[in-house]
């Protein structure tokens, strides 16, 4: 179906089952440890062999020889696959360094080599034996000293590099209030608890692969362009991901090295990555530089407003795009932003955890804090004051829906933001205590949409979409959807995703899985109700589902009778027309944080978080309050921790396993609170839905600095904010 | 990994000896540290000897009113000991701040006290390192230095020793008994026990090749308020930017060794003196000589400011 009109009162607005807070119908098969994930399925592979990859030992230059006799005769060894004798091996659309190196090497860790041996143990400890000789060459790592020599980025599709309305300079220069500053943000890590894992069998020319991945549909033509093979001989299957944060958006080498292993050996080949290879040979969130410019009037009203921002990535790698939510957040009649990208010989960048806006709001929530500060105003009536309804380059377009005031003025009512007090001078015993806010904003994208959904003879329902669930509750809202358009229970439908076989739909990212994925259920089963009053002998217009029936003016039927012998089946998509062009679609969040700072050592405990999000309506209140909590976890993470140490001279991240990246554990996290305002946006797709994973996340980390820099009086401005950045500027102690 | 052979101790000598029948064994109870570096090929031994069954478990008095605790005191009930809580809290404290419950539960006294270096660079088998591969050189200096030494390092190597119990063990005066190979027992001071890097940071311990550890003793209690203060990136589950062990007297006095700083626990004697002058005075001495780099620096000003926190606490 075309959606192209505001959505009207449909079935989903009867909310019997949608809307209602389930708990996850695939629940009970990851406490029970019967999920079907890609390294562990025992249930279509006997006896797999096992790939052991060996990643670069230099970031840049050549392989000049590789003996591999050793690990050939060491025990249990079937093959070892190198660039050598992999076959020429074509690039995936999304893939920008190769997949399996040599002998040109692009970067840190890098595959070299898969060693295929009988068990995971035989195969590590050959692939010790293999030896490399190098050829190394001069690499740039270093994002701060490329900074001067970066050019604008190319633009991306939708969005320009280089943006510019009104006289962003003069307004500046003319403005009496002024805020000039420039953050860091460093490169991060995905870091999920699934490792990359991949599991292949060919038959003929044809390989089934057994994977973890967000997005199936593109995944399985960059296999099949990497393998020079027909999309039609690649079947991808990935029903269950222990997470992926944006780092299985692609394909990665366990993929293709499982696929070229199994090819060689002649039988199933599973590779799970390494943790320690995962950071250098995989993907991971550039690091940015950000320059901010705010010029303001004395009563607050901002007149000028620029960012621009600086990241480095591999030839033809794309930049971290940290400066596209200042293009529309805040109002401001002279604007500017600019993109710029160095090209840098470290692993590539690519998505993470809500891309550009992310990191774009870690530094321009601070320096909104820091004009408000500037200006004497508090932070919040600064936002408020500088809303705008809407898009503030071209005024002619509104949002579809715009409640960040309502979020803003509903959390600092519920966090008690009224007792905040003036840097530096809550003091709780040893602790220096503080509040801070941030907006959160993240779009919302419409992507078309595929499923297909069959009735049978009792009455049941199952969907097929090749969607994806990465832990965040898709399944569920999918049997939601499905339940409230044909009238059944929760427990009569099955949902099957992530098949590439499947109906295409989006996958998971971007937060936009949730509700394009859901539409495109409601598509299918809009279909599926035509089919059954069809074969009923109803009208279509007036017939109602419920309760396993189907009524139709004076006529019922249940529902299992119009499935016949055979069953009933419809496909559809979601598909949409440019209500997205006339009309801003974003998600909104006020984010609120609690901090102390023990004034001795300066070690940071998060006390209290808050955020308040609109998204449209909520689909499932407790899967949506999980992903977002997740991700204010995450919020912490990148404010307080997280951060890949890159070594500029050999040109690596030299933390690259979970000892060394930190994330936060339990002891990190305090008492979150999750509040989604009661609203629905019916200009977004027929849900009325948006996404709200990443808007948990945007804006987290600063509002977690501007509590520090409240209880401290001490401003930092380079993540993560760890003590080393500050503690000599707290007050002297006895 | 390896392939390695494998065999059960019945005795601590007998241990000792098949350790030193064997040049490329290794003894292995909680294998908490031994078989992750084993599985990076960063240790590779030839034959692995199980002490785990050894009678070396139990916590018991000593003559002279101090604490013996056999080497295979797993650190959850070492922590856990009642006699160690009342009368050692320092040692309590510090245990309960390293790792995990999980960790913890198998870890043992003396495999905490042979834990090897967290140094990133040591973790990572492409880059050269001397303790790795002595003579291969220190990819550490010059690079990534955040976590690394401050103080007692060489040009050879920077690496800290990463435990947090032999921090309140070094303060505690803590003496670690061996037996060797012949059968001869010895007793090590703790402050002996772990070296500095020099030009052989390959070597970390004043053990000969085959000599086990037996048990670990602590002179009688000597009071005081016992503080350990662990500072790290997150609130748990990390290793030690720095950590302060501390136990300070009702009349200022008192003793301080501390983490995180170099290739042992740092303890200077002559330091303590200045305790009831403060942290800052304390700091001066205990921290001379310190040549720290561009991004570790701040654990000067953290050791100064965290013994400060202790010290203050001390007084509450």
């Amino acid at each position: 179906m075309k959606f192209d009109t505001p959505a009207t009162t449909n079935p989903i607005d009867q909310l019997k089952v949608v809307g209602k807070g389930y708990t996850r119908i695939d629940g009970p098969m990851k406490t029970t440890g019967t999920a079907p994930y890609a390294y562990e399925r025992h249930d279509v592979v006997d006896n797999p062999a096992y790939g052991y990859v060996l990643g670069s030992a230099i970031a840049k230059g050549k392989i000049t020889s590789m003996d591999l006799d050793a690990a050939k005769g060491a025990p249990g060894v079937i093959i070892i696959v190198t660039a050598d004798n992999a076959g020429k091996l074509g690039k995936g659309k999304l893939n920008t360094a190769h997949l399996l190196g040599g002998p040109a090497i692009e970067h840190y860790h890098q595959a070299v080599a898969l060693v295929v041996a009988q068990t995971f143990e035989q195969a590590r400890s050959a692939a010790a034996l293999i030896r490399v000789s190098y050829q190394e060459d001069q690499g740039t790592y270093d994002l701060a000293a490329a900074k001067n020599i970066a050019p604008v980025a190319k633009d991306e599709p939708d969005a320009k590099s280089a943006t510019s309305v009104g006289d962003f300079a003069g307004a500046f220069a003319a403005a009496p209030v002024k805020l000039d500053a420039t953050y860091t943000t460093p490169d991060h890590s995905h870091s999920m608890m699934e490792p990359f894992a991949s599991m292949a069998a060919w038959t003929g020319n044809k390989v089934t692969i057994w994977t973890s991945n967000q997005l199936i549909h593109s995944s399985t033509e960059d296999v099949a362009a990497t393998l020079n093979l027909p999309n039609d001989n690649v079947r991808l299957i990935s029903p269950f991901i222990g997470g992926g944060f944006g780092g299985k958006l692609f394909i990665r080498s366990d993929v293709i090295l499982a696929a070229l292993g199994a090819r060689a050996a002649g039988q199933p080949v599973k590779v799970t990555l390494q943790r320690p290879l995962i950071p250098n040979n995989t993907t991971h969130r550039a690091s940015t530089i950000q320059r901010i410019r705010i010029g303001a009037l004395a009563d607050g009203h901002i007149t000028a407003i620029g960012h621009e921002g600086w990241s480095g990535n591999l030839p033809e790698g794309r930049p971290e795009t940290a400066v596209m939510q200042t293009r529309l957040l805040y109002a401001g009649a002279n604007r500017m932003t600019a993109t710029r990208l160095a090209t840098l010989d470290l692993p590539e960048g690519n998505a993470m955890r809500a891309p550009g806006e992310a990191p774009g709001l870690m530094a321009l929530e601070i320096a909104m804090d820091e004009i408000a500060d500037k200006l004497g105003m508090d932070p919040v009536q600064f936002r408020i004051l500088n809303d705008t309804q809407v898009d503030p380059e071209k005024p002619s377009r509104p949002y579809s829906r715009r409640a960040l005031v309502e979020c803003l003025k509903m959390g600092a009512d519920k966090f008690g933001w009224a007792k905040r007090g003036a840097p530096g001078k809550t003091v709780d015993g040893r602790w220096l205590v503080g509040m801070g806010m941030a907006a959160g904003f993240r779009n919302s994208m419409v992507k078309k949409s595929g499923a297909k959904v069959y009735l049978d003879g009792k009455g049941d329902i199952t969907v097929e979409t090749d969607m994806t669930d990465i832990g965040t509750g898709t399944y569920t809202i999918l049997a939601q959807t499905a339940a409230e358009m044909m009238g059944v229970g929760l427990h009569q439908v099955v949902v099957r995703l992530g098949d590439s076989t499947y109906p295409v739909s989006p996958g998971s990212g971007g937060q936009f899985g949730a509700s394009n994925s859901t539409s495109g259920v409601y598509a299918a089963c809009l279909k599926l109700r035509e089919a059954v009053a069809q074969k009923l002998g109803f009208k279509s217009d007036d017939t109602m589902f419920a309760d396993g029936r189907v009524t139709s003016g004076s006529r019922s039927a249940a529902l299992a009778d119009a499935a016949g012998e055979v069953g009933l089946q419809a496909e559809d998509a979601i598909e949409y027309g440019d209500l997205d062009k006339k009309y801003q679609e974003s998600t909104f969040a006020g984010h609120f944080v609690e901090a102390a700072v023990n004034s001795y050592t300066g070690e940071i405990r998060v006390r209290r978080m808050l955020a308040v999000c609109a998204a449209g309506r909520i689909l499932n209140p407790k899967t949506a309050r999980s992903q977002v909590i997740g991700a204010m976890t995450m919020g912490v993470g990148a404010a307080l921790m997280e951060e890949l140490a890159v070594d500029t001279r050999r040109g690596f991240f030299v933390n690259h396993d979970l000892a060394g990246y930190e994330v936060p554990v339990h002891a990190d996290i305090p008492h979150q609170d999750v509040i989604f305002l009661d609203e629905t946006d019916p200009i977004a797709n027929p849900m009325k839905a948006k996404g709200v994973g990443e808007l948990g996340l945007c804006g987290v980390a600063a509002a977690v600095a501007n509590a520090v820099y409240n209880a401290t009086g001490v401003r930092v401005r380079d993540y993560p904010i760890t003590l080393d950045k500050y503690l000599t500027r707290l007050p002297a102690v006895a | 990994m390896k392939p390695f052979t494998y065999e059960r101790a019945t005795s601590a000598s007998a241990a000792a000896a098949a350790a030193a029948d064997n040049p490329g064994a290794k003894f292995i109870a909680g294998g908490t540290n031994l078989l992750d570096l084993m599985k990076l090929q960063i240790e590779a031994p030839s034959h692995l000897i199980d002490v785990n069954g050894l009678d070396l478990d139990k916590i018991e008095p000593t003559q002279d009113g101090g604490l013996r605790i056999g080497a295979l005191v797993r650190n959850t009930d070492l922590a856990a000991d009642k006699r160690v809580r009342k009368d050692y809290g320092l040692l309590s404290r510090a245990l309960l701040a390293g790792a995990s419950g999980q960790l913890r539960n198998k870890a043992t006294t003396a495999g905490n006290l042979l834990q090897r270096t967290r140094c990133p660079y040591f973790y990572d088998t492409n880059q050269p390192c001397n303790k790795r591969q002595p003579g291969s050189g220190c990819s550490a200096i010059g690079g990534v230095t955040r976590q690394l030494a401050v103080i007692g390092s060489s040009d050879a190597c920077i690496a800290t020793n990463p435990s947090d119990m032999a921090v309140a063990m070094r303060a505690l005066d803590a003496m670690v008994e061996t037996i060797d190979p012949a059968g001869a027992a010895r007793r090590i001071p703790v402050a002996d026990f772990h070296r500095l890097p020099g030009d052989t940071p390959q070597v970390e311990t004043a053990l000969q090749p085959g000599e086990l550890i037996t048990a670990v003793t602590l002179p009688k209690p000597v009071g005081g308020k016992q503080i350990y203060h662990k500072v790290r990136d997150r609130a748990s589950y990390a290793f030690a930017l720095i950590s302060v062990a501390a136990v300070v007297q009702p009349d200022g006095s008192g003793r301080v060794a501390v983490g995180g700083v170099a290739h042992k626990p740092w303890r200077v004697e002559a330091a303590e003196g200045e305790m009831p002058h403060g942290a800052k005075a304390v700091a001066e001495k205990l921290l001379a000589g310190a040549k720290p780099t561009d991004e570790n620096a701040f654990k000067l000003p953290l050791v100064e400011r965290t013994l400060a926190a202790v010290l203050a606490e001390a007084r509450a």
